[in-house]
C-alpha cells in the first residue's frame, strides 16, 4: 500500500495525475471525433455517390485498420507532415508536436469513425414523416436539424455513443507508446523503477474499471434524461 | 514500398496465427462462460458476469502487460511447468487475447441464447426430447446463427487487437510495420501497405460472415 502513497515516497499522486490525463485525452478525443462525425455523417447520408464514397472510405479504413497502426502513423508521420506544410510557407525549423495533441488527434479520428456510424444509424431510424412534416411547416434546414432531428436522434444515439466512449477510453491506453504520461505509461514507469509490474498493472486495470464503471453510471443518467416522454 | 511488402506479408502469417489460435480457444471459453451466465445459481452467475465485466472494462494492453510482465514476477510460477508457456511472449499474447475474446464471445452467446423463443424449447420438451439434446441440437445451432453478425464484428475487433502483440516484442504485422517506419522514416508508405493488408483481411472476414449468414438464415 505504501507504494501508492501520495508525495515523494509513493506513486499515488503520479497515478492520480495520470488518471486525469487519461480522462482529458479521452474527452478531447471524443470531441475531435464528434467534429469528424459532423463532417462525415452528412457525406454518408448525401444523395451524391461521390460524397458517399468519401464518407464510406473514411469509416471503412479507420474501422478496418488497427488503432496502434493509426497511432504510429501519427506519431512518426505527424511532425513530418506539419513540417512539410510549414516548408511551403517558408518555415524550415524543426517542429515537434505535443504528444497530447498527436494522441488525441489519432484517437479522435478513430472514435470519429465509430461516432459517424452511430449518428448515421440514429438519423436513418428517425421516421421519414418528421422530415416531411418539418418541410411542410416551412421550417428551414438549420432549424429542422437542430430543433427537430437532433433531439430525437440523441435519444437513439446515446446508448451506442456510450459504447464509443468505452472504446475511446480503452484506446487511450495505446497512446502510452508515444510517451504521453497517462495511466498505462505511468504504470510502466512505476513498474520499471520498483520492479513490481504485477502490482502496478493490476492497479492500472482497477483504475480503468473504475473509469468505465463511473462513466457508465453517468451515461445511464443521461439516457434516462433524454428518453423522458417515451 | 515494394521492398517492404514481402516483409510485411511474412509478418501477416504471425498475425493470422495469433488470431486463429485466440479465436479457437476463445470460442470454447466464451461458450463455457455463456453457459455459466445462464446458470440459476447466483454465485456461478456472478462469477461469469465478473469475468466478462473485468475483461471488457479494461484495455487489452493492460491485460497483455499483466500476463507478460506481471505473472513472471510470481516466484512460485517460475518453478511450475506453466513457466515454459509464460516465458514466451507468443503464448502470453495468445492467453491474453483468448481471455479477452472469451469475455466478449460469452456476452454475444448469452444474448443469443436469451433471444431464443421459449416456445422452441417447449416444443422440444413436449416432443419428449431430453434436455441435453434440446441444448446441443436445438439451442446451440440457433444461438450460433443468432450470434453470427455480432461474432463477425468480434473477429474483426480481435484481428485489430492482435496488433498489440507488437508491444510484447512479437513481430507481427504492426510490429514489423513499426520497425520499418522507424528505420526508413517513411510512415505513410508503410501505413498504406500494412493498412491495406489489414483491410484486405477485414474484407475477407466480412464477406465470409455475410456468406455464412445467408447460408444459415431461416428463410
Amino acid at each position: 500500500m505504501e507504494l501508492l502513497a501520495f508525495g515523494k515516497t509513493g506513486w499515488g499522486d503520479e497515478l492520480f495525475y495520470a488518471t486525469l490525463m487519461t480522462i482529458a485525452v479521452s474527452i478531447t478525443a471524443m470531441l475531435v471525433g464528434f467534429c469528424f462525425a459532423l463532417i462525415f455523417t452528412p457525406l454518408k447520408l448525401s444523395k451524391y455517390k461521390t460524397l458517399n464514397l468519401v464518407g464510406n472510405f473514411y469509416t471503412t479504413v479507420i474501422r478496418g485498420v488497427p488503432e496502434l497502426l493509426v497511432i504510429y502513423l501519427f506519431f512518426f508521420g505527424g511532425s513530418g507532415a506539419i513540417m512539410y506544410v510549414a516548408s511551403i510557407f517558408g518555415y524550415y525549423e524543426y517542429i515537434e508536436i505535443n504528444a497530447f495533441i498527436t494522441g488525441s488527434m489519432a484517437i479522435g479520428i478513430i472514435s470519429g469513425a465509430y461516432s459517424t456510424e452511430v449518428f448515421r444509424g440514429a438519423i436513418q431510424s428517425i421516421d421519414k414523416g418528421q422530415f416531411e412534416a418539418a418541410k411542410v411547416l416551412g421550417i428551414n434546414k438549420f432549424a429542422q436539424f437542430y430543433k427537430i432531428i437532433l433531439p430525437q436522434m440523441l435519444r437513439l444515439a446515446i446508448p451506442n455513443l456510450s459504447n464509443v466512449w468505452q472504446i475511446t477510453l480503452k484506446d487511450t491506453s495505446l497512446i502510452s507508446v508515444t510517451g504521453l504520461v497517462e495511466i498505462m505509461r505511468q504504470s510502466y514507469i512505476a513498474a520499471g523503477s520498483t520492479r513490481d509490474p504485477l502490482y502496478f498493472y493490476s492497479f492500472a486495470a482497477v483504475l480503468y474499471l473504475l473509469l468505465t464503471y463511473v462513466s457508465m453510471k453517468l451515461i445511464n443518467k443521461l439516457e434516462v434524461r433524454y428518453s423522458r416522454g417515451y | 514500398m515494394v521492398t517492404s511488402f514481402p516483409k510485411l506479408l511474412g509478418a501477416t502469417v504471425v498475425t493470422l496465427k495469433l488470431l486463429s489460435a485466440s479465436l479457437f480457444f476463445g470460442l470454447f471459453l466464451g461458450l463455457f462462460f455463456a453457459i455459466l451466465r445462464l446458470n440459476k445459481n447466483i454465485f456461478i452467475n456472478k462469477f461469469a458476469y465478473g469475468y466478462s465485466y473485468i475483461f471488457r472494462g479494461t484495455p487489452l494492453l493492460v491485460q497483455i502487460f499483466i500476463i507478460y510482465f506481471g505473472l513472471g514476477q510470481i516466484e512460485y510460477l517460475r518453478t511450475t511447468f506453466l513457466w515454459v508457456i509464460l516465458k514466451e511472449p507468443y503464448w502470453c499474447a495468445i492467453i491474453a487475447f483468448t481471455l479477452n475474446t472469451g469475455a466478449y464471445t460469452s456476452e454475444i452467446l448469452r444474448s443469443a441464447f436469451q433471444t431464443i423463443k421459449p416456445g422452441i424449447i417447449e416444443a422440444g420438451k413436449s416432443l419428449g426430447i431430453s434436455n441435453k439434446i434440446i441444448f446441443y441440437k436445438i439451442q446451440i445451432p440457433i444461438a450460433i446463427r443468432q450470434s453470427l453478425p455480432a461474432y463477425g464484428n468480434e473477429i474483426i475487433l480481435m484481428m485489430k487487437g492482435t496488433s498489440l502483440a507488437s508491444t510484447v516484442t512479437l513481430m507481427d504485422l504492426t510490429g514489423v510495420a513499426k520497425y520499418i517506419i522507424s528505420t526508413t522514416f517513411k510512415p505513410i508508405e508503410v501505413f498504406i501497405v500494412a493498412g491495406g493488408i489489414y483491410l484486405f483481411m477485414t474484407f475477407i472476414i466480412h464477406n465470409v460472415i455475410k456468406y455464412l449468414e445467408k447460408k444459415y438464415s431461416f428463410q
